[in-house]
């Protein structure tokens, strides 16, 4: 294997295991590692990479993906993206496996019901902090709000509401820009 | 298993702004019935307590629970194979698009109806967390300190994780 591609798997695959409650808690140090320690991007292009995993489809964390890719072509995103999925889809394979295995054990449902109040706050605040650092202002606020009101009131779909949030959107620039 | 890895790949494809577990949410229990609110929020609590992508953890469990190993493979590969193809496909074009601010634009609008995703199912799991003084104040610990203080999530999790789950313990065994 390229050097290279060996580089990309020991920088993402530890980072795989520091991920607990959501990718995004790595990021800062996957810049860290790709922009200062490895110089594989300028800070420019990681902020790009940044931007597109942001509003691409699919879990966040294909960043690396997109890394991996811009490094070394299509084997370094297959690397990268093994590399960070990989360690511990064996981990929650695992637990699932155990899960059923001894259905309604007592440290099973402590579990469950412990870890459940930890969940919602952890949700709560990511929402907060993605609220806090929206683009778009009071406008966008006003529709995280609206598409939160209407989901939990009807069965919609949400393809059909992020459409009309991108539709809100385009009109109300058309309208405010000229 | 196909069926599971294709309603997988239609969620990774379709989940425009992030808030996934939202998606995944609606998708297997409001409008499918496969699993019940609890069973997802169990899985979901026990997905963010484990290291890995939330969203890839929380594929694997529900793949499972339905379908055994080849679920959890259909899960993994579907949540994560279409999206990892997509998002290089948008790199490549990425220096044509953004010669269109518009786009950028109409992606933020999306991605603001998209936090209701996440904030539906936030007040979902918030409502169905027990009763009781210990989860209340666990729930509104972990929200501020993650939330406003911005700690370190592994060691809130494992702080209030720990306690939370140390107190259900002993609950359990008085019971």
């Amino acid at each position: 294997m390229p050097k290279v591609l060996l580089s990309l798997f020991a920088v993402f695959a530890p980072l795989s295991i520091a991920t607990i409650g959501g990718g995004q808690t790595i990021v800062a140090d996957i810049q860290r590692q790709v922009v200062d320690v490895h110089h594989w991007m300028t800070e420019a292009e990681f902020l790009n990479a940044f931007a597109i995993s942001r509003m691409a489809p699919g879990p966040g964390s294909l960043l690396v993906t997109l890394i991996g890719w811009d490094v070394a072509g299509v084997p370094g995103a297959i690397v990268a993206t093994i590399a960070i999925f990989g360690p511990t889809t064996f981990m929650i394979y695992g637990v699932a496996h155990l899960w059923s295995r001894n259905p309604g054990a007592r440290w099973q449902k402590a579990l469950e019901s412990g870890l459940r109040p930890v969940a919602a706050g952890m949700i709560l605040a990511a929402v907060y902090v993605l609220l806090r650092s929206l683009e778009g202002g009071f406008l966008a606020q006003a529709i995280a709000f609206a598409s939160t009101g209407i989901l939990m009131a009807t069965r919609i779909n949400p393809l059909l509401l992020l459409s009309a949030g991108a539709g809100i959107f385009l009109i109300a620039r058309m309208i405010l820009a000229i | 298993m196909l069926r599971l890895f294709l309603v997988f790949s239609r969620i990774g494809l379709t989940s425009f702004g992030g808030g996934l577990s939202g998606w995944l949410l609606r998708e297997f229990v409001i409008d499918r019935a496969w699993l019940s609110e609890d069973e997802f929020l169990n899985g979901l609590a026990i997905s963010q307590a484990l290291p890995g992508v939330n969203v890839k953890n929380m594929a694997i469990w529900i793949g499972y629970r339905l379908l055994g190993r080849r679920g959890a493979i259909a899960g993994f590969t579907g949540i994560i194979l279409p999206p990892a193809i997509v998002i290089m496909l948008i790199g490549a074009l990425f220096s044509t698009l953004t010669r269109f601010p518009i786009a950028h634009r109409a992606l933020l609008g999306a991605g603001a109806a998209a936090i209701g995703l996440s904030l539906s199912m936030g007040i979902t799991a918030a409502r169905r967390v027990p009763r009781g003084i210990v989860p209340i104040f666990v729930l509104v610990a972990t929200f501020l300190t993650v939330g406003i203080l911005r700690w370190p999530l592994v060691w809130v999790l494992l702080g209030a994780g720990s306690i939370s789950v140390g107190i259900e313990y002993a609950k359990l065994g008085r019971a």
